[in-house]
């Protein structure tokens, strides 16, 4: 079977020509899915380009993104497949007057023609190849789970009137998940499992510069700084890859050159959500600090 | 010594088997769940990738063998443990490597101290060097955070100060503990930052930007302690042969930390880990309620709809559901053995809060007194159940916990406040201090309220030994149960709204 990456470094430098700047691991994972042909499941906070890294492997890969956004109440109907049945009902109604017997109009309703393909089947039945992007898994309830399971370990489908449609090539598949439930063990079990975390400095200072071209180099160094310091608080929602985005891009069209405590304290609202982590950050940055946070772990 | 991944050419045979179900073995000891087809896509992957590369073969084993972001801390301890010694570049000992970094040391030093240029033949490098150097060197490369200089700096630190003898059965800490004291950080720290205030350009830092800068030297020094532990690990290792090692190191997760006997830093993973469990919570009790229940038959709207059926009540119609949310007391012991169990139920409780009706709050040692107004419109629980241990007026006679008297007060003060939708919480080990029990007042408070239930930090075992009168309590209740870290508390919480 042919790989569709040579190697890691390959991967990292494919994907950041699309503009997503993969650190070691991700590029890892990406590559170790392509090479056992076993699913991802991403797993991070909010903002931290989950949804995006599908998008980009898609792109890059020169491949078709066929997204399932999960939601709570989505059954098989929506995700797998259904029958056309109003098509079905014109088809019983046209061969009336044949001298058709039951059977034959039964194999017949029930063929490839009546078949309206969802985007699990789509995936697997795609002649091109195809990125399958299913996001926020979470957001499903555990029963509608077990509907993922068979095609993510053998990548085929099986329809009671049809028999088990198998994948013409394995899709790269990319699950996505908030973490707002444990997902079931039988699922994660199928997956290789990939936790995105928010950048360390330096690569969140290269993501600002990608994306926000027209800003200084010292700008965004500054700006990496901060965000990095301000996700050290305690805070209700940590500031995400996009809200640093959002405050790069703030600040550029402010004509803000060198952030100071007084532009930090007015911006806030974009980099944090809630009220009193505002008031904590601005507080956190204006006064003097004192007292060292002691290193050497002292007796017990 | 055991064979380098990188010279295992087949990773499906011989040592690599071995030490790969070494290490998976160690990971199921440490309580994560691996399964037989996560095992073998572990050494599947390990085919693909070159075993040379010590960060892809981490990361190959993390994604087949790690499947939950609590884990990963774990993960990496029995990954050190197994695989920090082995591969050419780190036999313990004089290798090429250290003698490399001893090098860099020497000729960094060199620059610092024109006067030395006689000690280079001694072997050992940096060994030459007297303390005040090796503290200059530290400050120097601190300031400007060269990565190869600080481990270099960790190794020769630990060589000179942890004073580590083979076959000492001394925890990985004491060393550690040693090495930290004789580098004094917090004064490199201070130094830091004082070489930054003051600037040649004489102008002054803002106060963001000081912030800055010590962040930045922390997380440098933060760095700088992981190298130094990593050496440690890596010598003791050496010492004492993996398997030995791993089972001194294995941690509980977060999930299963005894509340009771959590050290500081645990504490510091248990809050953090209680933010995204009451968010869980939060959307599992939401989606229950909404799920699983139909209403009461709206016999109205029934009738009105027959009318299109000629009268025939075909359709029935059922009222939209609305369960009703339990008010919620909780009663807490807040005396100093149970501190932080209660804090953490008060801190779940409240997270969740919007589950429920109303949620009052009391606390005692051995007198009583009302919190809720501490919660009342602060958004910050930590900040609010800080106030409570301050500001709570909890003390009778000699603070020493009184479970009866509190429940006394309590049943005459709040006792008629008691209703049938009301759930009362008594949070305590029931360690009374051998005073009167007064358990009659459980008794009263039951019969007023909807159920009464008692949750203690103790392990079961302990329960009614010495002045343990949880027994004399429970029969009284509608349910006792064990509480002894987050995983029970969760599972509590959830039966409850």
């Amino acid at each position: 079977m042919a790989y569709r990456f040579e190697s890691v470094p390959a991967i990292r430098e494919a994907l950041a020509g699309v503009d997503y700047l993969a650190d070691e691991g991700i590029a890892g994972i990406v590559h170790l899915a392509d090479r056992l042909g076993k699913p991802v499941l991403v797993e991070g906070p909010a903002g931290t380009g989950k949804t995006q890294l599908a998008k980009s492997v898609a792109e890059i890969t020169g491949a078709r993104l066929i997204r399932l956004q999960c939601y709570e109440g989505l059954d098989e109907s929506k995700a797998l497949y259904e029958w056309n049945y109003k098509k079905q009902l014109l088809r019983i109604q046209a061969e009336r007057n044949k001298e058709n017997t039951w059977a034959d109009v039964e194999t017949d309703i029930f063929g490839d023609d009546f078949l309206l393909t969802r985007p699990l089947l789509e995936a697997i039945t795609a002649d091109e190849p195809v990125v399958l992007l299913i996001d926020e898994v979470d957001r499903v309830e555990v029963e509608t789970e077990a509907l993922l399971l068979e095609i993510l370990s053998d990548y085929q489908v099986s329809i009671p009137e049809l028999g088990t449609i198998t994948a013409k090539q394995i899709p790269l598949v990319f699950l996505t998940s908030n973490n707002t439930r444990e997902l079931s063990e039988a699922l994660k079990r199928r997956c290789l499992f990939l936790h995105i975390d928010y950048p360390d400095m330096e690569r969140e200072k290269q993501i600002v510069l990608t994306k926000v071209p027209e800003i200084t180099e010292a700008l965004a160094d500054e700006i990496a700084r901060i965000v990095r310091s301000i996700r050290q608080l305690e805070l209700k929602k940590a500031p995400s890859v996009s809200e640093t985005l959002d405050w790069a891009r703030t600040l550029l069209l402010l004509g803000v050159e060198h952030v100071d405590a007084e532009v930090a304290a007015g911006t806030a609202n974009i980099l944090l959500k809630y009220q009193s982590d505002i008031a904590k950050a601005v507080k956190e940055f204006s006064t003097e600090q004192q007292g060292f946070k002691p290193f050497a772990p002292g007796p017990r | 010594m055991p064979t380098a991944p990188g010279q295992a050419s087949d990773a499906a045979g011989g040592p690599m088997l071995d030490l790969l179900s070494g290490f998976i073995g160690e990971l199921r000891e440490a309580g994560l769940p691996v399964s037989l087809t996560e095992n073998l896509d572990a050494m599947q992957a390990l085919q693909h990738i070159p075993l040379d590369d010590r960060m892809a073969f981490k990361y190959a084993l993390a994604a087949t063998l790690v499947k939950n972001q609590s884990h990963w801390r774990t993960f990496e301890t029995v990954f050190e443990v197994y695989f920090s010694m082995r591969g050419a570049a780190w036999t313990v000992g004089d290798d090429e490597l250290s003698h490399e970094l001893d090098e860099l040391l020497e000729e960094l030093a060199g620059q610092g101290d024109e006067g030395r240029e006689g000690n280079q033949g001694t072997g050992g490098g940096g060994e030459a060097l007297t303390p005040e150097q090796l503290a200059e060197l530290l400050y120097q490369s601190l300031l400007n955070g060269d990565e190869a200089m600080l481990r270099a700096i960790a190794r020769q630190a630990v060589r000179r100060f942890a004073g580590m003898e083979p076959g000492r059965p001394v925890g990985g800490t004491y060393y550690l503990y040693r090495t930290l004291r004789n580098l004094d950080l917090d004064a490199v720290l201070k130094r830091l930052m004082e070489s930054t205030a003051t600037r040649p350009e004489g102008q002054e830092l803002t106060n963001l930007e000081e912030r800055l800068e010590r962040d930045e030297f922390e997380i440098r020094i933060d760095k700088l302690k992981k190298e130094i532990e990593a050496e440690i690990r890596r010598r003791l290792v050496a010492d004492r042969g993996a398997e030995a090692m791993a089972r001194t190191l294995r941690k509980p997760l977060p999930e299963d930390v005894d509340f009771m006997h959590a050290s500081r830093e645990e504490m510091g993973n248990l809050r953090k880990a209680l933010f995204p469990l009451t968010r869980r919570l939060a959307v599992r009790l939401a989606r229950k309620r909404r799920h699983g229940r139909r209403g009461a038959l709206d016999f109205r709207s029934t009738v009105r709809h027959s009318l299109s059926y000629g009268g025939v009540p075909a359709e029935l119609k059922f009222r939209y559901p609305r369960p009703s949310k339990p008010e919620i007391f909780v009663v807490a012991d807040i005396s100093g053995s149970v501190a932080s169990f209660a804090r953490f139920t008060l801190m779940l409780v409240y997270a969740i809060a919007n589950q429920f009706s109303k949620v009052r709050a009391f606390v005692f040692i051995d007198g009583i007194d009302e919190v809720t107004r501490f919660f009342e419109g602060v958004e910050d629980v930590t900040e609010a159940v800080h106030r409570v241990n301050t500001e709570a007026d909890v003390v009778w006679v000699d603070g020493h916990s009184d479970y009866g008297h509190a429940f006394e007060v309590f049943w005459e003060t709040w006792g008629k406040e008691i209703g049938p939708k009301t759930t009362v919480l008594v949070l305590g080990d029931a360690r009374n201090n051998y005073h009167a029990a007064q358990s009659w007042v459980l008794k009263e408070v039951r019969h007023r309220a909807r159920h009464l239930y008692w949750l203690n930090p103790e392990p079961k075992s302990y329960w009614d030994t010495g002045d343990s009168i949880v027994g004399e309590y429970g029969v009284h209740c509608d349910g006792t149960y064990e509480c002894r870290n987050l995983r029970q508390l969760e599972r509590f919480v959830e039966t409850l709204a």
